[in-house]
């Protein structure tokens, strides 16, 4: 059981470690074209019709980071962040919802 | 394919608000069977890595891009239920935190890319699976095409509330034209990337990908489980 549960972890901080690379580092090279219904939004005329959003108070709005100048440390940050909030929401939503493990047969 | 507010109309967007709900409110309970100590953190990572995703917009042309949408690929790796809820997850976090989704789109968000997303994604996945040769080989193919038949239905049914109640006085069938058209290529990229990623986790865990559960994964990983 041991082994399996060092395997698990492992793939899980090789897993977290992928995330928080492409979203801390590798988001500075992405694209910056509107995405595709942005984009037909404008070409057909309805991109107008969009409200500004709503100011959450957030830092990290438009994954950039309030107060950082550099931008690839504004994004980089907002990334890390972004990544770090879906893990502990999602993390500890799905550890609640799961189910316990039922008490051990003796064979 | 993030909606913002001022799309939709008030009644369009509280409608898809009430299915979304719904649509969450069914998943939370149907995840627990999808969901034990070994599965429940790889969803938690899986929402994570679909967080991460999203941000890579890619190029697809004519100066337009696209990204990971995650819904067949959530759903193939932790079940459909699971897949739903990690990326409703993700639209929370970027409405709440990033500025991007509309609060008030959260609803229409969350219909068109967790639930219409996972569950035709997953749907396409188990039907081309079906048809594949009965080997963990096959997964990642199915997962791909699973993907690509994702992102233009998800592009279709948004243009639909678009008719329904879109603010702008714009053609239906214009808006449907370039939406699926756009969304076929950009459904290209969500299967390349759904297709290699899932081949990545099946070639060292296997045993963590829902949509493998039941195909040969090899016995070494059964019995070290058994002698332990």
């Amino acid at each position: 059981m041991r082994g399996t549960m060092t395997r698990q972890r492992r793939f899980l901080a090789i897993g977290l470690l992928v995330a928080l690379l492409v979203a801390g580092v590798g988001s500075y090279y992405a694209s910056s074209h509107p995405d595709g219904l942005e984009y037909v939004a404008g070409k057909t005329g309805f991109l107008d019709s969009a409200d500004d959003p709503v100011d959450t108070g957030s830092p990290f709005a438009d994954y950039g980071t309030k107060g950082v100048d550099d931008e690839r440390l504004s994004g980089g940050i907002a990334g890390v962040a972004g990544v770090g909030l879906t893990l502990l929401i999602g993390g500890g939503l799905f550890w609640v919802l799961r189910r316990r493990p039922a008490p051990q047969r003796q064979d | 394919m993030h909606v913002p507010d001022g799309f939709l109309d008030a009644p369009t967007s509280v409608a898809t608000g009430v299915v979304a709900a719904a649509g969450v409110g069914v998943a939370l309970r149907k995840a627990r069977a999808e969901l034990d100590d070994r599965t429940a953190p790889m969803a938690g990572l899986v929402a994570a890595f679909v967080f991460a995703g999203q941000m890579i917009n890619f190029p697809v042309g004519a100066g337009t891009s696209g990204h990971l949408l995650g819904g067949a690929l959530a759903a193939v790796l932790v079940g459909p239920w699971t897949g739903a809820l990690c990326i409703s997850v993700v639209l929370l976090v970027q409405s709440l935190f990033m500025a991007d989704g509309g609060l008030t789109a959260l609803g229409t968000n969350i219909t068109l890319m967790a639930i219409v997303g996972a569950f035709v994604g997953y749907a396409v996945f188990r039907l081309v699976l079906a048809v594949l040769p009965r080997r963990a080989g096959s997964v990642p193919v199915a997962a791909a095409a699973g993907a690509f038949v994702s992102v233009p239905t998800a592009a279709a049914v948004f243009t639909l509330l678009f008719a329904i109640g879109g603010t702008a006085d714009v053609a239906t069938g214009k808006v449907l034209a370039a939406m699926v058209g756009w969304h076929v290529v950009i459904g290209i990229g969500e299967a390349i990337v759904t297709g290699l990623v899932v081949s990545a986790v099946i070639a060292s865990r296997p045993d963590l990908v829902h949509g493998a559960r039941g195909l040969a994964t090899r016995a070494p990983l059964v019995t070290s489980e058994a002698a332990a």
